[in-house]
Formats: C-alpha cells, structure tokens, sequence
C-alpha cells in the first residue's frame, strides 16, 4: 500500500513525486508512456516566465512568480541548465505599447521585479537581429529558460534516489476504492494500492479524474508547433522574444534554448486529443510569425520540427486542489503555460497544504535533494577526463559525433534514475542523436548499447516504447 | 607528445589514398579513424560498380577499400583506429583527439589533411509535416543497420530522393525481400547516377515520381502510410495529385553534406557553394599547412575521383611538412551561367602542373558548349553533347597557361534544356 501515488510522468507530477520524497512516505510515479517527460513536458518552450502574464489574484499569476523566484536553486541542486536570459515582450503598433504598459503594472502586481519599458534604440542595442518595425519592449530580466525534459527527468531521478517507485507503461484504465484505500488498474492487469491519489496527468487529467468519479472540469488539448535551428544559429537571439499579447492569444516566440539552439514557436490551434502531428500550415504560420519578429531568420539552420498538446482546462487557471467529490484525489489539472515555471511552488503548495491536510507528514532525515549532474563529463577537466577513461575506458569513445557524446555516458543514462530504455531516452538524457545528423550515425550504435545494457535482443530496441520498434527482423 | 609529418583525419577512401602518397614522398604520418576499422563507408557498401575508372574493374566497396587497407599496410604508416578528433588547431598544426586507451590526447603535425568525408542530409531538416513515428531513416542509416548489423529496417518502404544511396537502397531492401512502392524525387530530375536509376529501379520495376515529395507521414508508433504528391516549379505541393502509400518505412536520400564542423570550429575558410573548404589546385585550404580532399571538400559522385583527389592533396601535404610553406599567388574561379561550383576555388600560379577544373552544371542540358574565360577572354571552348546536376563535369587547363593567367577563371555552360 502506498500512501501516495502520482499518476502523470511529467514535470508537475515528477515535482511533486521529489516534494513527497522529503517525507517519510511510500510513493510511486506511474506513467503510461516507456518514459517520463513524454508529453507536455517533452515539447514545450521551456520558458520560465517572469510572471506579468498572468490575471491579478489567479493561481497561475501566484505560482509562476514564486515558481520563478524557486527555480535558480531548484534548477542547480538537480544539476539542470537554467539561465535566466530574460525576456522581452516586444510591440510593433502604438496599441502594442499601451498593452505593454498595462502588462508592466499587472507584472508588478503580481509581483515581478524590475521590469522595464524599453524604446527601440535600447531594445535594438539588445536584440540586432530584431525586425526594424518593432517600437519598444517590456523587458523582464527575471524571465528564465530550462530544458523542460531534462528537468522532469532530474526530478523523477532524484525522487527515485530518495526511495520512490517509478512504473512506466503503466496506462491506468480503473480507480476504485476510496480514500485510504485506493486501487488503481492498468489496461494490461497491474495493480497499485494507494491512500492519496496525486492527479498529474496532463491532457489525460480528466480521463483520471472521471475514473475516480469527480466530473467536474473538462481538459481540451491545444496543439503547438515549433522549429528548431541548429546550435550554430545561438547568438540569434539572446532574450525570450514575446510578441505583445493581443485577444488572439500571446503568438509565438523566439528564444534560445538552454543547450544553444534556437526555437520557434508554438502555434496554438485546439484538438481533439494527444495529437502531434506537425502541418505545413502550422509549420508555414510558426515561419511567418518568426519573421515577422526578426530580420533574417536562418531557417535554413532547421534542424527538426515538433508538435506538442497543452492541456488547458475550462476554468481558464490552474486546479490544484483536493476534489470535492472524491476525497484523498488530488487534481493539478490544466496546468498550461506558465506550469513548467510554477512546478517547484505548486509541488511544495499540493505537499505542504493539500496532502499535509490528509496525512501526517513526518521529515525522511536521509532525503538528498542533490542529482548528480548526468551531463557531467564535458565539465571535467582533461586530467579528471583522462582519470575517468583510465577507470572506465567506455568514457573515450564518441558514439555521437555531431554532440560528441561518449559510450559512457549513454550507459550512465541507462543505468541512472529514470533509467533510459530505448532510443529517445537515451536522446534526451545525453544529447546523443540530437545534433545536425539527428542520429543518422549513431543510432545503430546507441540501440546496440541499449541492447546489451537491457541484456535484450537488438529487434526489441524501440524508439519510444510500445510500437515504436526499430527494426522487423534479420536479413537473409 | 606524438610528433607527425601528416596528420590525415578520417580512414576512409579519401585519408588512405592521402596518406599512402604523403608516405611515398617521405612523410612520417598518422591517419585517425573514428570506427574500428579503415575504409570509411564504403565497409557497408557492398554493391558493385566502384573502381570502373580506376582499375578498370567493378568492385564493391570492401573491395575497393581493401586496395588502399593494404596498400597502408605495407607501409610504415600509423593507424589509430576508434579515436575521435575533437578540435584542430590549424595555426600551431596540433591536434587533439580521444580514444579508450590514451584518453585525451594531443598530436602535433607540420601538415594536417582534412578527410572526414560527409553526411546525409537529415529528415529533420526538411520540416514534412505529421507524425514523428519510428520508420523514417536515412537511407545510410538502413543501409548500416542492412549491410553491417544484418537487421532489416522494414519491409514496405517509400523512398524520398533519388540520390544514389536511396537508389542503391531501394535495390538492397528489394533483394531483402522489402517492397519499394516509390521512390519520389522533388526534382524534375535524379541526383543520383544513370547506371543506378537503371540497374535498381528499372530492373526492379520500382517507379520513380519525378517532381514529387512527401507531404504527410502517418503513424503514431511506427510509421503506417506517407502521401506524395507533385510539386510545381517552385517546389510547392499541387493540391489534388496526391497519392497514398501504406508503409512502415521511409528512407530519406536528400542529399549529402560535407562533414565540417571541425574546419568550422578550427576557422577555416568554408566555401558556400561546396560547404567544403576553399582550396587551392593543391587542396591547400586557405589556411596555410591544412589540406582538404574527397567528400569533406565536396561531394563527388565517384569514389574513383576521391581517390584521384586524394593523391594531390597527400602529396602536397607532405610537401608542405618536408619542404615548407610556398607563397600564394592566385586567381580566383568562379561559377559562370548554369554552373553551381568550381573547384578548386584558386588557381596558384606558382605550382606546376595542369589544373583539372571540376563543376557541377545547375540543371541538365544537351549540345553544350564549355566556355572557360580568362578576365573577358574565352580561353578554352569545349563541346558535350549531355550535362546533368548529378554528374560531375571537368575541364583541363594546360600548364603552360597557368602561369599567365591575368584574371579570375570563370566556367559557364550553355546549351539546350533537357
């Protein structure tokens, strides 16, 4: 019997998985997919937003500013990439400059700090590639950015040090019971007992909840698109381009990300379901847009495109609270954007307030909250490199060329909390296969080493778990 | 510290040939193989047809490979195999490199060759809309898991370019037992060799969808069908000639790029039109002491002419490490009408020797005049009866005209439009 389970792999779940691990409290993660990290929390923007955006007084305006204020130490004690790079919202007509002013005094209610409104001249001194219509900025330097994934699996991995469960491929198709006694069922017959049940499941939050009994919100999914420019495109950019928000919604951004490449993006066109499926018009819309917000856009540098689904509920804020019908079910439900910024202040809030208030909690003295930097290799030194070859001679041999990423930390990655078992999670624990060859040269090799490592025959490698299989047999 | 007259990074057809000429003029040298084994692709190109010019026989690649494999052999040249290079520095010639058994570690070299070779072109970077499913791979990638691993990808593949390996790859996956319901082109024309459009899709009765591409990719795991559809001149889809294929499998062959991001890194002049260094006659790059030579300069169609290629820039190489450095005085060439490079890009008139101008023609034309002019003036005026993008075009300039060139070269081309 566990005392908690979270259902929902992604950064908020993950958070709040690590937050419980503080406590002596048995808990598990489960997650439907062969991975956490694999569904809004894969494919977002990875902003960490300043906090201007959000309604005065709404939990999205509450969480953000305190996620964001959390993040610097959060990011560094799981040994993540965080810099705060800032972020300009820019306008490009006489209206967008009165909006700007509006979101000034509605980011200081909420509570952000040094804003500025910037003219063209300054802004251009910042920004020299940006389009030479624009007219001025709101500047927030506390704006930040993350790797999203690379997050969600440190604190999956950190929680999972600190004595959590982790069940992947776990797609729950059955609550019963109640609070203190819980059974959650999988489609293909597993079975977890819990007392808490932890909601986190993004675009499938309500599927969860309605499985529980409670019925009363609804999730609909919004679809975005991105692009990705090669890392030699990094200096584009250097701040978090906006463009000033309008009733249409806040429009794509331009940004770098923390591993130097540039993203554009998301479009925002509302689906069905989990769909992500890139078009040649969201495609062409996410291209237009970019240039409209800067001159010379390489897109000749792209490296891929994406598609990810935000949950978004009809409450228009955050739920994070215990349900009114079904007691010991906790929902964090349409936790869209800024959700990756409020995940430390939301994870602390649903431990400290909501599960605190069912269960006693008692300090787990051993708890470490320091993750091991699993990128650790390129910030050796070269002696403390050739020390680490000598020892493990896995450590001198490039598998990814573009990435430069050696044998040995792909098996780090597979042997490390949330291990990596097939060839995405190796990718985005490593950077192996992320370059400008996207994994042309490499894969063969990293599903071999995965084979090995997994002691399991080369065919039943996957891509992405389930289905996603590599290869359908021998030659002749 | 290691000490070399010629260090040639990267094993392969263009680093071996290098290094057995760089040796043969006296040179002390180390060639630095990222694999296990020399030989570069070709180890996984086991179809026939390599060699035609050069041995006047058709060799698979291992076959052709192992020609220069034991060439190197029997001389005293050093190997180190399963090592990466990781940076150069092309002023003081040293560079640094990692392998199990020495870590990192530091070769310092009076000439460095430059012989990394290419890579394809990835999906990634052609923004096709739909799913992201498991399936789409380069057609190197299947031809590696194919030829090297003895795994086959999939057994119902639709093929995006008509590059050479896509068709080599079309063949291989047929005998494999896959089928090859297409294979689509956006060009109105193949990139890849005549000889390979006839003897693996022809033969195979696979159709080929000229001015066509991929639109959509379906599939949530792995992939279940792909839509082509054709394209008009500005390469953009026409609605309503789409066509549906069920398939676990596409192949990309869009085309292959110079692997330079260690030029790149070491700031050495890249050329725009190649995406390879800018060289001279020699394959001396623009930095002084670095030579370049085979597909990391540009891609050729024929290993027999990376070979070819090779040779000069290895003994140059070792000329350089043995001799030192020579003063540059050069013209430039440039691609004319219907030309898309030349190369080299300098001519230096202080080197001996005849200049074999090698350009690719921008779209194919039949009864062609060559026109290479010197300044305003048509120095040499040569007649083909057929050019194609896919095929390698050369024009030879006489020694005794080298050195007195007074102006830039240019090559055009004009003709009749296929």
């Amino acid at each position: 019997m566990y005392d908690v389970v979270v259902v929902g792999g992604g950064i908020i779940g993950g958070a709040i998985l690590r937050e419980l691990t503080r406590y002596r409290l048995k808990v598990c993660l489960i997650e439907k997919q062969s991975d956490v990290a694999m569904g809004q929390s894969r494919a977002n923007s990875g902003i960490v937003h300043a906090g201007f955006d959000a309604p005065v007084g709404s939990l999205k305006a509450k969480f953000n500013v305190l996620g964001n204020a959390m993040m610097e130490n959060y990011a560094k004690e799981l040994s993540v990439k965080f810099k705060r790079n800032g972020s300009l919202v820019v306008a490009f007509s006489a209206e967008d400059m009165v909006t700007l002013s509006e979101l000034k005094a509605r980011g200081e209610e909420n509570g952000v700090t040094d804003l500025k409104i910037l003219d063209a001249d300054s802004l251009f001194e910042l920004e020299p590639n940006i389009s030479k219509n624009a007219l001025g900025a709101l500047y927030a330097p506390t704006g930040g950015i993350v790797c999203p994934y690379k997050l969600t699996v440190a604190v999956v991995g950190n929680a999972m040090d600190n004595g959590a469960d982790l069940y992947t491929n776990f797609e729950v198709s059955s609550i019963s019971g109640k609070f203190g006694d819980f059974t959650i069922s999988s489609q293909d017959g597993q079975n977890v007992k819990t007392k808490i049940i932890i909601n986190c499941a993004g675009i499938g939050c309500q599927k969860i909840a309605n499985l529980a009994g409670d019925y009363s919100f609804t999730i609909g999914g919004r679809k975005g698109e991105y692009i990705l420019l090669d890392r030699e495109c990094e200096n584009f950019v250097k701040q978090t381009l906006f463009f000033t928000p309008s009733k249409k919604g806040k429009g794509i951004l331009v940004s770098p990300t923390v591993d130097g490449n540039i993203i554009l993006g998301p479009t925002a066109k509302e689906v069905d379901d989990a769909n992500v499926l890139t078009s040649e018009e969201g495609l062409k819309e996410v291209q237009e847009k970019a240039s409209k917000m800067c001159e010379n856009v390489p897109f000749g540098q792209t490296i891929t495109s994406f598609a990810g689904t935000r949950a978004f509920c009809d409450r228009h804020d955050f739920i994070i609270e215990e349900s009114k019908s079904v007691s010991g079910l906790i929902n964090c439900a349409g936790i869209e954007s800024p959700g990756l910024t409020s995940a430390p202040a939301i994870a602390k809030f649903v431990v400290e307030k909501l599960v605190s208030s069912r269960i006693d909690l008692r300090f787990n003295t051993s708890f470490n909250g320091h993750r091991e930097p699993t990128d650790f290799f390129n910030s050796l030194s070269i002696e403390q490199k050739n020390q680490l070859i000598k020892e493990k001679p896995e450590y001198g041999k490039i598998v990814c060329r573009c990435e430069k990423i050696t044998e040995g930390e792909i098996i780090h990655a597979i042997k490390t909390n949330p291990p990596a078992t097939d060839i995405d999670a190796v990718k985005r624990r490593t950077r192996a296969g992320m370059g400008r060859c996207q994994g042309g040269f490499c894969q063969p090799q990293v599903a071999e080493i995965i084979a090995r490592e997994l002691g399991i025959p080369l065919e039943k490698v996957t891509k992405f778990g389930k289905g996603s299989y590599l290869l359908r047999g021998k030659t002749k | 510290m290691k000490n070399y007259d010629v260090v040639i990074i990267g094993g392969g057809p263009a680093g071996l040939a290098a290094g057995i000429k760089a040796y043969d003029y006296g040179a002390k040298v180390l060639i630095i193989e990222r694999e296990e084994i020399t030989g570069g692709i070709l180890n996984q190109c086991i179809h026939n047809g390599f060699g035609l010019t050069r041995f006047k026989e058709s060799l698979s690649g291992p076959e052709y490979a192992s020609r220069f494999i034991e060439q190197v052999a029997k001389r005293d040249i050093d190997v180190l195999t399963e090592t990466t290079v990781l940076s150069i520095d092309k002023n003081n010639k040293t560079v640094t490199a990692i392998n199990s058994k020495e870590g990192i570690f530091e070769v310092n070299a009076k000439a460095i060759v430059l012989a990394m070779g290419c890579r394809e072109r990835s999906k990634g970077a052609l923004n096709i809309a739909g799913s992201r499913p498991s399936g789409l791979y380069s057609a190197g990638t299947a031809q590696k898991y194919v030829n090297i691993k003895g795994y086959l990808p999939g057994k119902e593949v639709v093929i995006l370019g008509s590059g050479d390996i896509g068709l080599i790859m079309a063949r291989r996956m047929t005998l494999e037992g896959a089928t090859v319901k297409a294979v689509c082109e956006i060009m109105p024309y193949s990139s890849g060799l005549k000889r390979n459009i006839v003897q693996c899709l022809d033969d195979f009765g696979i159709p080929l969808y000229l001015s066509h591409t991929i639109v959509d990719i379906e599939g949530k795991d792995r992939v279940t069908a792909v839509t082509i559809c054709q394209v008009d001149q500005n390469k953009k889809p026409i609605k309503g000639t789409e066509k549906r294929f069920e398939c676990d499998t596409v192949l990309f062959s869009v085309g292959l790029i110079p692997e330079n991001e260690l030029a790149k890194d070491a700031g050495i002049e890249l050329n725009r039109l190649t995406k390879g260094a800018t060289v001279y006659q020699n394959r001396e790059t623009t930095s002084s002491g670095i030579f370049a030579c085979g597909n990391v300069l540009h891609v050729h169609d024929l290993v027999d002419f990376v070979s070819e290629e090779a040779e000069i820039a290895g003994i140059s190489a070792a000329q350089y490490a043995l001799n030192g450095a020579k003063e540059h005085d050069s013209v430039d060439c440039i691609a004319g009408d219907n030309v898309s490079y030349v190369l080299p890009q300098k001519i230096d008139k202080n080197l001996s020797g005849a200049v074999k101008l090698f350009f690719r023609v921008r779209k194919s034309l039949n009864n062609c005049k060559v026109k290479v002019c010197v300044g305003d003036k048509t120095v040499i005026e040569t007649k083909k009866r057929v050019v194609r993008p896919g095929e390698m075009e050369h024009v030879l300039i006489a020694e005794d005209k080298i050195k007195s060139l007074d102006g830039n070269v240019t090559v055009s081309i004009e003709g009749c439009e296929l």
